[in-house]
């Protein structure tokens, strides 16, 4: 029992950190129409970013974390400006292509500046762990879940009530009336990719307390797809929703299955549950089915 | 002008493999050329060459997917490394033969491609590409971890081949083979190109409901597809099994079905001379990067423990820098040049 209630805790963190990465992928493709492979690469870089801030500049923590998000801020807006705008019109497979480039390149450059082996990310929370019912859970983890749960409270009044937000859910809906009507839709651009690139980043930092920091955190962010199509490509709820389940299903997965499929099956139970949910939902759980005319 | 009539064609000109005069003068030297390389290059230089056939033969293969087709798969080295390890497994552990194992593993890829491609009839857009990668990734796992058949990281090393009797293994001899192989693959495709499946693929592509409607069996074509584009993926991985002789899951990760997604689109997407030109382009690039990266970890001792990680990052600049300012590809260049030297001396 008690196993199982620390399986699910370390799912729901994980999933916390892929309802992140989620989120950011779905607020990019519903406000530019691009998929961005490099969402996982950006929260690895994030993360490796917040590390040099609070160990050779020697920044308390959470001056670290809020010069990371200023910084990455830049670098998402740039990104923005400079490589996906020129994109706009392309054909889907090359802005794809783009962002793949995009993932290795910062893959390599977090190779190049920072090394390939693991580090210890110097986490501002408590190492022991808590014990609830019998189970000894990582306090990283709570406050991942605890922070994901702010955040995307957050995320929800600001969507619903402030301007920006309104004028990001118009962009997202139709560019063109949103043109028309006024809202600067390059600005909503760069501003969904800022956003999404902090998200990540604050994915990225967290994942690094209650895990490694580690060159293949972009392969481990990957598994933020399988949930942006559990939940269906063009609905945030169903992002947050997918990451949580692939989380908690993986870590679940793991380990009772691990006696009969062999070790290694939390890092493939994301991709089958895509297979299964694509079978029978194509457009997954919330997602909307794409009318096409001719 | 002696030139122009050189190089334009007539409407029944279009319609051949070989449109013009030029074309047909071009590839006979081309090919002169690719067969007399093993004499006056080295070891390596050969072993380059091997490697770029391998990748023409997958690349011609993605493109039949996803340049005719429309029908993006992330999945592609996932079938290379199916059929490598079919005829490494056949090879190795059951005696099969160099000239029946490697049908055999482009069937076994090819089937697998009909397997993979049943389910993907309703998907569209990012959800075939997420559910290839699923693909992608669950292959890489079950290579991996399936030990009794695979041998995971130690890797299966194949017999030697032999072709009627002659041992094709070392370099120069299988450089023929897969010479022979590439060129069949080329004007299979540029004939599938031209033919009534291929045009069924490309109207799939550009409207697949209007597809429909004109009768075109929409799931027989895109299961063709991917049984067509499976099997020579399953060929070049066979022969890529051979070419190396130890082959291990390394070979057939993430990254690799990545870069032939950029051979086909940085050599030209939806034309056979494109795939082929950005399949060498693309084999050859990583050898320039590691050419000039020597001198720079000897220059700079920082960089050498993480010199890959250059290469990796050089890698992503140029294919952003490719896609950015030449989205036709190479093959868009290569339009450009012609359409220049057309009227020359004129400028138009």
């Amino acid at each position: 029992m008690e196993i199982l209630l620390q399986l699910t805790m370390t799912g729901l963190a994980w999933g916390s950190v892929y309802a992140c990465i989620a989120l950011g992928f779905v607020l990019i493709l519903k406000a530019t129409d691009v998929f961005n492979f490099a969402q996982p690469e950006l929260m690895m870089f994030g993360a490796y970013m917040s590390f040099s801030l609070i160990i050779y500049m020697k920044l308390p923590f959470i001056a670290a974390f809020l010069i990371t998000l200023v910084l990455m801020g830049v670098v998402a807006a740039l990104l923005e400006m400079l490589v996906i705008r020129p994109m706009v019109g392309e054909p889907v497979l090359a802005v794809i292509m783009v962002t793949l480039g995009l993932a290795n390149v910062l893959r390599g450059l977090v190779g190049l500046i920072w090394g390939y082996e693991e580090i210890q990310y110097p986490t501002p929370f408590p190492q022991d762990p808590i014990v609830i019912f019998g189970a000894a859970i990582n306090q990283a983890e709570i406050y991942t879940i605890a922070a994901t749960a702010v955040l995307l409270v957050v995320f929800f009044l600001f969507f619903k009530y402030s301007d920006s937000g309104i004028s990001m859910r118009a962009t997202a809906e139709d560019t063109t009336t949103a043109f028309l009507m006024g809202i600067n839709v390059k600005r909503v651009f760069t501003a969904s990719w800022i956003i999404a690139t902090l998200v990540a980043t604050i994915a990225g930092v967290f994942l690094a307390s209650f895990t490694f920091l580690e060159p293949i955190m972009g392969y481990t962010g990957l598994k933020a797809l399988p949930a942006v199509i559990l939940g269906g490509l063009d609905s945030v709820h169903g992002a947050i929703i997918g990451g949580l389940i692939i989380g908690v299903a993986e870590n679940l997965a793991g380990f009772y299955l691990e006696d009969y499929l062999g070790s290694g099956m939390n890092e493939i139970t994301a991709y089958i549950i895509v297979l299964i949910v694509m079978m029978i939902r194509p457009y997954g759980l919330f997602g909307t089915k794409e009318i096409e005319r001719v | 002008m002696a030139v122009t009539r050189f190089c334009t064609r007539t409407y029944r000109q279009d319609l051949r493999i070989f449109p013009s005069p030029a074309a047909k003068i071009g590839l006979a030297v081309l090919f002169l050329f690719l067969l007399a390389l093993p004499h006056f290059g080295g070891k390596y230089i050969i072993f380059v060459a091997c490697l770029c056939g391998v990748s023409v033969i997958s690349a011609l293969g993605l493109n039949v997917l996803t340049g005719y087709t429309g029908l993006i798969s992330m999945g592609h080295a996932a079938f290379m490394g199916i059929g490598a390890y079919t005829a490494a497994i056949l090879s190795a552990k059951a005696g099969f033969p160099f000239i029946v194992a490697l049908p055999l593993a482009g069937v076994m890829a090819a089937m697998t491609g009909a397997v993979v491609g049943i389910p993907t009839l309703r998907l569209k857009g990012m959800y075939l590409v997420v559910t290839t990668l699923a693909f992608q990734f669950i292959t890489e796992h079950v290579i991996y971890h399936w030990e009794s058949l695979t041998q995971s990281d130690k890797g299966i090393k194949l017999a030697t081949p032999y072709l009627l009797g002659v041992n094709i293994g070392g370099y120069g001899k299988i450089y023929y083979v897969i010479l022979l192989f590439a060129v069949l693959a080329a004007i299979f495709t540029k004939n599938l190109a031209m033919s009534r499946t291929g045009r069924a693929f490309v109207a799939v592509r550009d409207r697949d409901i209007a597809a429909e409607i004109i009768g075109i069996n929409l799931t027989k074509y895109k299961i063709l597809a991917f049984v067509i584009s499976s099997f020579m993926a399953g060929l070049a991985g066979a022969l890529h099994a051979y070419l190396v002789g130890l082959i291990g899951p390394e070979y057939f990760v993430f990254n690799q079905s990545i870069l032939y997604i950029a051979m086909i689109i940085v050599g030209g997407m939806g034309t056979v001379l494109g795939s082929i030109v950005g399949a060498v382009f693309m084999v050859l690039l990583p050898e320039v990067i590691n050419a000039i990266s020597g001198p720079i970890a000897s220059a700079y001792p920082f960089f050498s423990p993480r010199i890959g990680a250059v290469s990796v990052t050089v890698y992503g600049l140029i294919i952003i820098f490719f896609l950015l300012f030449e989205p036709d590809g190479l093959f868009g260049i290569w339009v450009r040049l012609k359409r220049y030297w057309k009227p020359w001396p004129f400028t138009y």
